[in-house]
């Protein structure tokens, strides 16, 4: 179907490589009379384009449903110009810059995005990005190993910290003799709760800011217990969320990881994302991930290549920092484009927004008998309702008036039946949310 | 590749120059050669640290490769040599003088007996070049 | 002149989007945790456009010229896919939504699991890994959960053949295992003797690349499976070269019990200057429960009348997730739209010419370029970058030499076992005529190292770029850049 060769083509080439058939070239395969594969015939391009528009027809999408689903992925406004850019074929037909020379294009998007998510973060330095905001909380836990060589194995990771990522670190840590705390906690504690567990064998305490249920905390105190016991001190954030709140520098933080879904990347069914790593320049030889770095070439211009490449798997093969090869590279160059048009007042009105709107939405629902939207907590889009009734009967009956009402508690937080998380963005105009109030009063009295 | 007839040498390219029980410990010139310009050193013995022979003692880094480096003898750390973490450059231009790396107190002179000589050295078989 | 820097194209006030005004009454701030301040680059559309376009040119990619980077099959990203990639029901659906109403992705992650499984011989996938070295991370942790999981727990040898991958002793260390590396033959197969006194019952098993990263097919395979089996360790294959196969053999069927698949180099999703990747994991059917969840299933199978049912299922023993969500969707939709755009015979098709290029390109450059373990090739050959007679040269200034031609070099330094390596891939969408061009490239690159050195010693020529000082990028570390201090004064 993309193979250009003609017969004469064929026949030229194999008499060059001086064999007689295309079946002379697998001669050394074990297994010479391997049946036809039981699949179908292929399809011409306009056929299969049929087929996939059918597929995709086939699912309710966010433009056709009223969503207040996020619970780490969002739903977001994305700019024109971001995917006009990402379609450009010097981009998404490259690969990893092994070449610098030829590729200044991708090296200078990684050195800005790098530059960007420190200027975001607060911290010194950040990496080229890992596979998503799990991954990159499970590469902090392995750093923060690394970091101590063995001597502190214990890893706190607080309650409201994301489900799957906390799941993502167990999976990673199979094979070493982590122990992993803070979990089991009451997931509506203080943060402060986590402070009891901490001690000389911790090697990372992990929050998440806003917190998987949407909170904003002043996690300084938590900050510095863990540095008194010695401990690096991670943050997981919201990209959004630091456009208007504190950046985690400010609670001390040591690592700072994210989903970076929110900057330009559609939902897209959970992927492909990105994977927010930033920290303190001291610890860049502990970090995992790609990293480029500002030089010149032999002409006297400036340019970038990948450095500190000794951390990686390529050359230290079983003492590497860490197995990864890539980074997550076209999503790094959307949140790139992404920040820089959004820049520094964009992202602040971007995040304005959500802030109102989430808080319109969580007022209004206080109103309807039964509800209570967040309690006396500070929050930023999304934030957890106490339903009359199990959030999965609540999602079942708007789902009967096209909305997807948000994430059912209970299916990370047993005990959690009634308590519903949701997500409101710019993307949710005023009538979406009165929609949604109107609907949950109406069911409420009948 | 230079080599000085004071020094005993390890297969894994450290040097070690003892006096008075002390030793002086450091990578040789074919590993600076090898490794190509030094752009990182990190001594993760620290002072007072009690070391087994054959621990590692130092990561030496090039834009190629990373080294790790061991104690060729056992011993307890006295003194770590703080200006290579500045000046990395030291080890391709100084490797047996200036580069040196950590001075230790020997516990068992015996394991000297484990090392190599100059000429045991330069004449040892490499798997590569 | 090189571009700069989108923080020095910055100047106050400046924007590239603007959002509507809320239409809801404003809230109270948290006055606590307000930041003072947001040092982020402002600029109009125009620029950021500009800007981006700009750098762009400075790249090399697939759809600029040919791009024989070894392993990485840099092969054509049809267009297609990028249009289906992004229909509104793929990019705008949520992955918690509930089942019922994304039964359209669901039926397509199921439909390439089905696909992978049958043109790999296995009998269960998860798509979730969510690249190459992924994957392998997933394959390694199934390895070690089977073996525990049965009472085993002295099994922590890992074997790994000297031509392998790096990611493979990295991904066998982040997984506890101890890693044992095994020579190879004088064929560039395993060493079968080598291999026999490591089979003990200390093995958990051994990480293998087929066809191996000298582009050759282990002609020993089976027997390396069966001895490795025989002592009750298992095998991991590492899928990066499946190119080579398609339609031609089936890995699980060789002997092989856990393998990741690269949609991105086998089934032709872009690489996307290093990223998304997709690695899903095939493994044969005592394994099945142990995959990272969720992978989807048929529930009811359906009718004439009624759709069938696709939903989430969590293995039993499940190894639990390696990451969020379930996997890089937007990667299994441009896989699955290329795997039945070629259906059984465009994929056997694509094995054979991806082959026919690498013997054919192996045959134009071998007398001049010396080729060890000369045998007829998979998918890609590795050649020496060095002759006795221009001692100055080395692969890497051939490399350089071919970007003046328009070419991406091949693979530099690896794989290890091979002196100054070039480890060239030409993929199966290359022209006769663009091998024939290369070729010859080649031919006068090896005639100039003899006549005229310095030209590849200072290569580059013709490139926005020469050679860049990595020593200094690697000593100054300056990883970062911002705001200039005095930024909006003035």
């Amino acid at each position: 179907m993309y193979t250009p060769h003609t017969d004469a083509d064929r026949e030229a080439m194999l008499e060059a490589i001086g064999v007689d058939s295309i079946d002379d070239l697998f001669h050394c395969l074990p297994d010479r009379d391997l049946p036809d594969l039981a699949l179908p015939e292929g399809m011409t391009e306009m056929e299969a384009l049929d087929e996939l528009q059918f597929i995709a027809s086939v699912n309710e999408s966010t433009q056709e449903l009223t969503s207040f689903l996020g619970a780490g992925a969002y739903n977001h406004y994305i700019p024109a110009a971001v995917d006009s850019l990402l379609r450009r074929g010097e981009f998404y037909t490259a690969y990893t810059p092994y070449q610098p020379e030829i590729s200044q294009g991708t090296l200078q998007s990684i050195f800005e995005y790098q530059s960007l998510i420190a200027a975001l973060t607060g911290m010194d330095i950040s990496n080229a990005s890992h596979y998503d905001g799990a991954t990159a909380v499970a590469e902090a836990v392995n750093m923060a190993l690394n970091r101590y060589r063995g001597r502190r194995t214990k890893c706190i990771l607080s309650p409201r910290l994301h489900p799957q990522a906390r799941e993502t670190v167990h999976t990673y840590m199979m094979g070493s003799d982590l122990q992993i705390l803070g979990e089991d906690l009451d997931p509506e504690g203080d943060p402060e709760d986590l402070i009891s567990l901490i001690d000389e064998e911790t090697a990372l305490v992990i929050v998440q800011y806003p917190d998987f249920f949407g909170q904003i905390h002043d996690y300084t105190a938590l900050g510095e217990a863990a540095h008194e016991a010695g401990a690096m001190f991670g943050v997981h954030i919201n990209p959004i969320a630091l456009g208007l709140l504190k950046p985690p520098s400010e609670f001390g933080a040591d690592i700072v990881t994210g989903e970076g879904q929110p900057l330009g990347i559609p939902l897209s069914f959970g992927g492909p994302y990105l994977g927010i790593f930033a920290t303190k320049k001291e610890y860049v030889r502990k970090m995992a991930g790609r990293l480029a770095g500002e030089t010149v070439d032999d002409r006297g211009q400036r340019g970038y290549v990948l450095t500190l490449s000794t951390r990686e798997q390529h050359i230290r093969r079983e003492r590497a920092t860490s197995n990864i090869c890539t980074n997550q590279g076209l999503m790094m160059l959307a949140s790139t484009i992404f920040l820089s048009l959004l820049g520094k007042e964009g992202l602040r009105e971007l995040a304005l927004l959500n802030y109102h709107k989430a808080h319109y939405a969580a007022e209004q629902i206080n109103t309807i008998p039964g509800y209570l939207a967040s309690p006396g907590k500070s929050f930023f889009n999304e934030f957890v309702v106490h339903c009359p009734r199990p959030a999965a009967e609540v999602n079942q009956m708007l789902l009967e008036y096209d909305i997807l009402g948000g994430y059912d508690l209970s299916e990370s937080y047993p005990g959690m039946e009634n308590g519903l998380l949701m997500a409101v963005t710019e993307m949710n105009p005023r009538y979406e949310i009165d929609y949604l109030i109107d609907i949950l009063a109406e069911e409420s009295d009948a | 590749m230079k080599a000085p007839a004071d020094l005993k040498y390890t297969k894994n390219d450290e040097w070690i120059r003892v006096k008075d029980n002390i030793g002086v410990i450091g990578i040789t010139d074919y590993a600076q050669d090898q490794l190509s310009d030094v752009v990182f050193v990190e001594i993760v013995a620290f002072e007072g640290d009690e070391l087994d022979q054959g621990e590692t003692c130092a990561v030496v880094e090039s834009v190629k490769a990373a080294a790790d480096v061991y104690l060729p003898v056992s011993g307890k750390i006295l003194d770590i040599n703080e200006t290579l973490v500045d000046s990395p450059e030291l080890i391709n231009e100084d490797p047996y003088g200036e580069a040196w790396m950590i001075k230790i107190e020997l516990t068992d002179p015996s394991e000297l007996d484990d090392l190599m000589d100059v000429e045991a050295y330069k004449n040892m078989e490499r798997e590569d070049h | 002149m090189p571009e700069p820097t989108i923080f020095e194209l910055s100047k106050p006030n400046r924007r590239g989007i603007r959002y509507p005004k809320p239409d809801v009454p404003e809230a109270d701030l948290p006055r606590d945790f307000l930041r003072d301040d947001l040092p982020l680059p402002e600029v109009s559309e125009h620029e950021v456009i500009r800007h981006f376009t700009n750098i762009s040119q400075y790249n090399h990619g697939v759809d600029i010229g040919f791009y024989p980077l070894g392993s990485c099959t840099m092969k054509y990203n049809p267009k297609i896919n990028e249009d289906v990639a992004r229909l509104p029901g793929f990019t705008s659906i949520h992955p918690l939504q509930p089942p019922e109403t994304v039964q359209g992705a669901l039926g397509l992650m199921y439909e390439l699991q089905e696909w992978l499984a049958e043109v790999s011989g296995f009998e269960a996938v998860s798509l979730q890994p969510a690249a190459g070295a992924h994957g392998e991370l997933t394959g390694v942790l199934i390895i070690r959960a089977y073996h525990r999981n049965r009472g085993d727990e002295k099994r922590t040898k890992m074997l790994i053949p000297d031509s392998a991958h790096g990611t493979n002793p990295a991904t066998s260390a982040m997984s506890g295992m101890e890693v044992v590396e095994l020579p190879s033959d004088e064929r560039g197969n395993v060493d079968l003797e080598a291999l026999k006194t490591e089979c003990d019952d200390t093995l958990a098993g051994i990480m293998i690349t087929n066809p191996n990263t000298l582009g050759l097919f282990d002609e020993n395979i089976v027997e390396v499976c069966q001895l490795v089996h025989d002592v009750g360790g298992l095998v991991y294959g590492d899928g990066a070269n499946m190119n080579a196969l398609l339609g031609k053999c089936k890995p699980a069927l060789t002997g092989i019990d856990v393998m990741h698949f690269n949609l991105h180099k086998t089934f032709s999703t872009p690489h996307g200057g290093g990223g998304p990747g997709s690695g899903p994991v095939g493994v044969v059917s005592e394994l099945a429960e142990l995959l990272p969840g969720p992978v989807v299933v048929r529930t009811e199978e359906g009718d004439e009348e009624t759709p069938p049912f696709y939903d989430f299922h969590y293995p039993e023993h499940t190894i639990g997730r390696v990451k969020a969500f379930h996997g890089h969707f937007g990667m299994f939709v441009r896989a699955l739209t290329y795997l039945i755009t070629l259906g059984k015979d465009g994929l056997r098709d694509v094995a054979e010419n991806a082959v026919l290029n690498a013997n054919y390109l192996r045959a134009l450059i071998k007398d001049t370029y010396h080729v060890p373990y000369d045998r007829l090739c998979m998918h890609e050959f590795v050649a020496e970058g060095e002759w006795e007679d221009a001692p100055d040269i080395q692969a890497l200034d051939i490399s350089k030499r071919m970007m003046d031609f328009g070419f991406h070099p091949p693979t530099n330094y690896f794989p290890l076992i091979v002196h100054e390596a070039l480890m060239i891939e030409p993929t199966e969408t290359e022209t006769k005529e663009t091998l024939d061009a290369v070729a010859e490239a080649m031919l006068q690159i090896a005639e100039e190292a003899h006549e005229d050195p310095e030209k590849l010693k200072t290569a580059p020529h013709k490139t926005p770029f020469g050679r860049l000082d990595e020593v200094k990028a690697a000593k100054d570390l300056i990883l970062t850049t911002s705001l200039p201090e005095d930024y909006g004064e003035a």
